[in-house]
């Protein structure tokens, strides 16, 4: 800048002043374009009507002990196996500490005989096979991904194999004695 | 203003207004070349020539594509059967996709191999980098758009590893998809997305020729050309050789194209996408292979028995390092020699690096299972151990071969050797 101008304002107050507004005004830009950023990073969020899909009601009398089925929450797949006796005692006596994700199968169910899980893997999204009868369901007798090999056992809890987490209960509410809803 | 050295009346009319004859006649003419560079040095404009190649067909394609879940796949089907030529059209962007990067792969280790990342060309390397990362993204991108098993599913795999960040993965997963699960939004998005990054690999390539133009080429003896004597003029020397060079390329991708143009494929991408079934045996695509595998293998890390990074979040972060230390190789590797032909030792290397590169890639084409996977994290080991712990080191202890004094007087030399 040149000196002479410089010396003829009122010398160092206008120049701290004229760098506090170039401070405060460069703060505010830049504060306000990284703000207006966000309706462009929102609008790639889950829309209005792709929420409003998010809940899905299940009649589940249909369902026999022993059989699942399989039924679509947004977008995803959801199983529901209709837990015999003996696989509840199976997902109940188990020693928390064996488990890289310790939950008791009490939290993971409303009614034990409904097991309720969202049937994408946890590793890495794929679906894990032991819906239908014939499939392999892994040696604790849940489910077995093919992707990566994670197994679960019967509460749909990660048993080995990659998967860093359980099988997720999505929120579901019984509305009446036979059905639920998702979501 | 300029005066236009053009005799022509029209031309230095516009030269002198607008520069173009002026630039092209000093950046392809006369723009001074090394005189040895050997048929390594042509994978550079080849790969310009395939991005060319893929934005004619891809807008083509553009023309006749649906982005829609429920109409993507038969909009592909209908570009195969019914429009005129769509089969050829689909099939060059196809196969182009995998020849850019089988060209841009060689255009890359001949860089290593001759050491053209070092200073002054550090600049010029990272932006290559980067074109590499677009390309990726681009390429992933593009494969979901056909929407049959293998689009999806990838696609699944992908984006998933997003989750792997803590606290706010699984936010930026529903982000990135825009919904709970891969769908028409995510859709559509990649599509808008695969069509505008070409245009920034066109931007980002624009500005590796500057960074090119401003330091000129390494050459395979890796000693600065300094004496006129040691250039030549880039025309008609090598456009000449340039062009004999696409020849043979497009030999290579047509015979690909007409013979056998499903082999790079996975027969499983004939399959409509089904968003409740996983095939058995999810597979990137080839040029993916030795990332995937670098995913796969990496265990916990533990520290005393301490979990310190959870197996999956390791992969990821490594995955991507892999990458991401190409941006640290020119200061890495401090031997001021530059062309491996002068390092015994660092040509050995390279070579193992190269082998291990297609390890890794044979096992990101298998299931991660037994054997695959201490391979893989052999290889894995390996690949980062070549940058972060054997270059530095060889660069240190190596003796290097004599150098020759100069390119003209080494190129002159080897001449006088064949004679006798
Ligand atoms: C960097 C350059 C590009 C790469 C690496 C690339 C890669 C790919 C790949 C791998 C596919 C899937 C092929 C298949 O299996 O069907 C694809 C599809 C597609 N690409 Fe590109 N692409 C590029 C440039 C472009 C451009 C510039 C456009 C349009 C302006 C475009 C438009 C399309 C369309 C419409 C499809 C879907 C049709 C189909 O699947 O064949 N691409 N691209
Ligand atoms: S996605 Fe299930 S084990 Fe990897």
């Amino acid at each position: 800048m040149n000196k002479k101008i410089q010396d003829a304002g009122a010398a160092g107050d206008d120049e701290s002043r004229r760098d506090f507004l170039l401070l405060t005004t460069g703060l505010v830009g830049t504060v306000g374009a990284a703000l207006s950023a966000w309706p462009f990073i929102d609008s790639m969020n889950p829309a209005a009507d792709v929420l409003s899909l998010s809940t899905t009601e299940v009649d589940l009398s249909p369902v026999e002990t022993g059989q699942s089925i399989t039924v679509v929450w947004r977008g995803k797949p959801v199983f529901i196996r209709h837990r015999t006796e003996q696989e509840i005692t199976q997902a109940r006596n188990v020693d928390l500490a064996e488990l890289r994700d310790p939950v008791p199968d009490e939290d993971r169910d409303i009614r034990p005989e409904w097991l309720v899980v969202v049937g994408v893997c946890p590793h890495l999204g794929c679906i894990p096979l032991g819906q239908k009868p014939g499939q392999p369901r892994g040696e604790w007798g849940g489910w077995f991904c093919p992707c990566h090999g994670s197994q679960f056992d019967t509460s749909g809890r990660i048993r080995k194999g990659p998967a860093p987490t359980n099988l997720v209960v999505p929120p579901y509410r019984f509305i009446n004695e036979t059905s639920i809803q998702i979501g | 203003m300029i005066t236009s050295k053009s005799a022509h009346p029209v031309v230095k009319w516009i030269d002198e207004r607008l520069p173009v004859f002026t630039f092209l006649n000093r950046e392809l003419r006369d723009y001074p070349t090394p005189r040895n560079l050997n048929y390594w040095w042509s994978f550079g404009s080849i790969a310009g020539v395939v991005l060319v190649v893929m934005t004619l067909t891809g807008i083509m394609l553009a023309m006749q594509y649906t982005a829609h879940m429920d109409y993507a796949f038969d909009s592909v089907e209908r570009i195969m059967r019914d429009v005129n030529y769509g089969w050829l059209l689909r099939y060059l962007h196809m196969n182009g996709g995998s020849m850019f990067f089988i060209v841009v792969y060689i255009h890359l280790f001949r860089g290593i191999y001759f050491g053209s990342y070092k200073s002054p060309r550090e600049i010029l390397w990272a932006l290559g980098v980067v074109i590499l990362l677009l390309m990726m993204a681009t390429a992933f991108m593009g494969y979901v758009l056909p929407w049959g098993q293998m689009s999806f599913w990838g696609a699944t795999v992908i984006t998933n590893l997003f989750s792997a960040i803590p606290l706010v993965g699984d936010s930026i997963v529903n982000w990135l998809w825009g919904g709970y699960s891969i769908a028409n939004p995510t859709l559509t998005r990649f599509y808008a997305l695969h069509y505008l990054f070409p245009f920034l690999i066109f931007v980002v390539v624009a500005l590796h020729l500057v960074a090119l133009h401003m330091v000129k080429s390494n050459n395979p003896l890796g000693v600065d050309a300094k004496e006129p004597q040691d250039t030549i003029p880039f025309h008609p020397y090598y456009t000449a050789k340039d062009f004999f060079g696409f020849g043979v390329f497009f030999l290579v991708y047509l015979g690909f194209v007409f013979f056998a143009p499903d082999f790079f494929g996975e027969p499983d991408n004939y399959i409509p996408a089904n968003p409740l079934a996983t095939p058995p045996h999810i597979v990137p695509e080839w040029y993916f292979l030795p990332f995937y595998a670098i995913l796969r293998v990496v265990p916990d890390i533990e520290v005393f028995g301490f979990i310190l990074v959870e197996a999956k979040l390791a992969g990821v972060i490594l995955m991507f390092g892999s990458i991401l230390v190409l941006f640290f190789l020119p200061w890495l590797d401090s031997s001021k020699v530059r062309s491996a032909r002068f390092r015994p030792i660092f040509k050995q290397f390279f070579w193992i690096f190269l082998a291990d590169c297609l390890l890794l890639g044979w096992v990101g084409a298998n299931p991660p299972e037994g054997s695959f996977v201490v391979l893989g994290r052999i290889g894995t080991a390996f690949y980062f151990a070549y940058f972060i712990i054997i270059i530095p080191l060889v660069a240190r202890f190596e003796k290097p071969l004599p150098l020759p004094s100069s390119v003209v007087s080494s190129v002159l030399n080897e001449k006088k050797g064949e004679r006798s």
